[in-house]
């Protein structure tokens, strides 16, 4: 489905990405963990097509992704392939727009819907994620971040993407909200065959979301493989301080001893 | 790990100020001002309660009587009629001004900070040029070369007013297409046209809107100067600042009424629109206090 070959950013003497490659089957799930500044965002940032490569080719279910933004139809089958979430959810969406005229917008640039049958697949993309009525009618800025994580997804789901880049979507939450957006994605996962590519610093909620999983450092992929393996045997030294920084193999996301003090 | 309620501090956890604070008294008077002379633009002449031009050489330099309100001029013309009639010509250059500069200012940001590259630095190295020119010595050459008459300091005037605009509005936009709903509405495939005119431009509008006005202030000054020193609006056109020159020998002989008054209206509505500009700034994301 994803295929990444040599995949290399430099910003002029920094090497920012170094010889990335990987590939992804149709409906597989591969998590890229590394530390902040690996470059995990540059990557994942070429992959969608918001950054030029240095090197290196990427190709979408068999179909090299040229450079440059295509026009018209292109544009719009080239959204088809891949989406994105990105790391901030505060600046994710239009303040301006409401949170269902930002879905319907992604929607109509897909599918030539209008009136109720516009407002029945905004309902659902909406339903999906779990963002309520009451929610859809407002401006970004009444809603939390992870509601605003949702919408995010909602929106990139409109396109009905062949491959689904989330970009730290969790970071920015508290853990619980994280375990409600982890469940979405897997939920998401089953019942759209969408193919993920989950970016995180975060071992610990890899097992959750994804079947493989790639750690990079300083812009290289230091391992990779399935997620168990990895998990219980690391190869790589980094890869063991990683997984010991992690509770348990069985990860569970932690609770809060106590209500924090009022 | 203590229970113990935590101290209250200051601002500590209390919710973020809320962004659409009401406008404070100055502002709305401003604006009331404002409205006030926008409508005297708009139904001045059916206010006026002589002919503007009609003159009357018995009653020449007169002081304030009922028949006529705030005088008579230097060839007996009604002083308020002459005001309230030009009153629209007096803003019209101004504002056609600032609808100008701030319609290619704004394009021309969009163009530089959207493309980047050589289209941002041609902008930007041309409007360094421009911005070497003051308005007014522009406007002033422009007349001088081309005639007396409002059309070229209007034209030398926008153009000079488009670095200050386009500065202004390419950073906030440069600000703005970082942000990444831009970047995910290009993902979606949005054309570009459809991601300026939906997303860009509604959410760069109010400080559009900002510029605009406070331009507004010195636009009409600059054009007062332009008609003051008779390279504007030309005799007899009742305009402001042309009163105020027209006016000016009554100064020394103690009937400054036709300068005061026209002077009166300039400075009233500069400050006004000042204090409206300024007021209005303050709401703005990211405005001061
Ligand atoms: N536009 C840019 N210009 C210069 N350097 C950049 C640019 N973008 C990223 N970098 C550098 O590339 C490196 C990788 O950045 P990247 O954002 O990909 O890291 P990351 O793994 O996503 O980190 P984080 O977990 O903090 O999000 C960093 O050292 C960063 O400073
Ligand atoms: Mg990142």
């Amino acid at each position: 489905m994803l295929e990444v070959r040599n995949l290399r950013k430099t910003f002029g003497d920094f090497v920012a990405v170094d010889d990335v490659a990987f590939r992804l089957e149709v409906g597989g799930s591969l998590a890229v963990v590394g530390e902040s500044g690996s470059g995990k965002t540059t990557t994942a940032r070429m992959i969608a097509g918001l950054e030029q490569p240095t090197a290196g080719s990427i190709a979408v279910a068999g179909k090299e992704r040229g450079p440059g933004r295509p026009r018209g139809a292109g544009r719009r089958a080239r959204a088809r392939e891949i989406q994105m979430v990105f790391q901030d959810p505060y600046s994710s969406l239009d303040r301006r727009q409401r949170v269902r005229d930002a879905v319907a917008e992604a929607v109509r640039l897909h599918r030539p819907l209008r009136g109720p049958a516009l407002a029945a697949r905004v309902d659902e993309l909406l339903d999906l994620v779990g963002v309520d009525e009451r929610q859809a009618g407002s401006l970004p800025r009444a809603l939390s971040g992870g509601q605003r994580q949702r919408v995010a997804i909602a929106r990139a789901l409109a396109a009905e993407p062949q491959v689904l880049i989330l970009d730290e979507a969790v970071a920015a939450l508290d853990v619980s909200i994280q375990a409600q957006i982890l469940n979405l994605l897997a939920h998401i996962r089953t019942t759209t065959g969408t193919t993920l590519l989950f970016i995180t610093h975060d071992l610990g909620v890899v097992p959750h979301i994804c079947d493989e999983v790639l750690v990079m450092r300083s812009g290289q992929v230091v391992e990779s493989g399935p997620v168990p393996s990895v998990l219980r045997e690391p190869q790589h030294d980094y890869t063991r301080r990683l997984v010991a920084s992690v509770p348990k193999p069985g990860w569970k996301p932690r609770r809060r001893a106590q209500p924090p003090a009022a | 790990m203590s229970t113990a309620p935590a101290p209250v501090l200051p601002s500590a956890g209390r919710t973020p100020p809320v962004r659409r604070r009401r406008l404070d008294t100055a502002t709305l008077a401003a604006a009331a001002v404002v409205g006030v002379f926008v409508l005297l633009a708009l139904f001045g002449p059916l206010l006026a309660p002589h002919d503007p031009n009609a003159v009357d050489p018995l009653g020449v330099n007169a002081g304030s009587s009922a028949g006529h309100l705030l005088g008579t001029d230097d060839t007996g013309r009604d002083i308020l009629s002459r005001i309230l009639c030009g009153a629209r010509a007096s803003m019209a250059a101004p504002a056609l001004v600032v609808l100008v500069s701030t319609a290619a200012g704004t394009a021309l940001a969009l163009c530089a900070a959207w493309f980047g590259g050589w289209t941002d630095r041609l902008v930007s190295g041309a409007l360094d040029v421009v911005f070497g020119f003051p308005g007014l010595i522009m406007a002033v050459l422009a007349a001088a070369v081309f005639g007396p008459g409002l059309a070229a300091p209007v034209i030398a005037l926008s153009i000079a007013y488009l670095p200050l605009v386009t500065r202004v509005v390419r950073a906030a936009a440069l600000k703005e297409r970082s942000l990444p709903y831009v970047s995910a509405l290009g993902l979606l495939g949005a054309s570009t046209p459809r991601i300026w005119l939906r997303h860009l431009l509604p959410n760069l509008a109010p400080l559009i809107l900002v510029q605009a006005t406070i331009g507004f202030g010195y636009a009409l000054l600059d054009v007062a100067a332009v008609s003051f020193i008779g390279l504007g609006s030309q005799p007899p056109a009742p305009e402001w600042g042309l009163m105020v020159s027209n006016g000016a020998p009554g100064i020394l002989t103690g009937q400054p009424q036709q300068s005061l008054y026209a002077g009166l209206m300039i400075v009233v509505l500069v400050i006004a629109v000042n204090l409206l500009g300024s007021g209005l700034s303050r709401r703005l994301p990211g405005g001061a206090a």
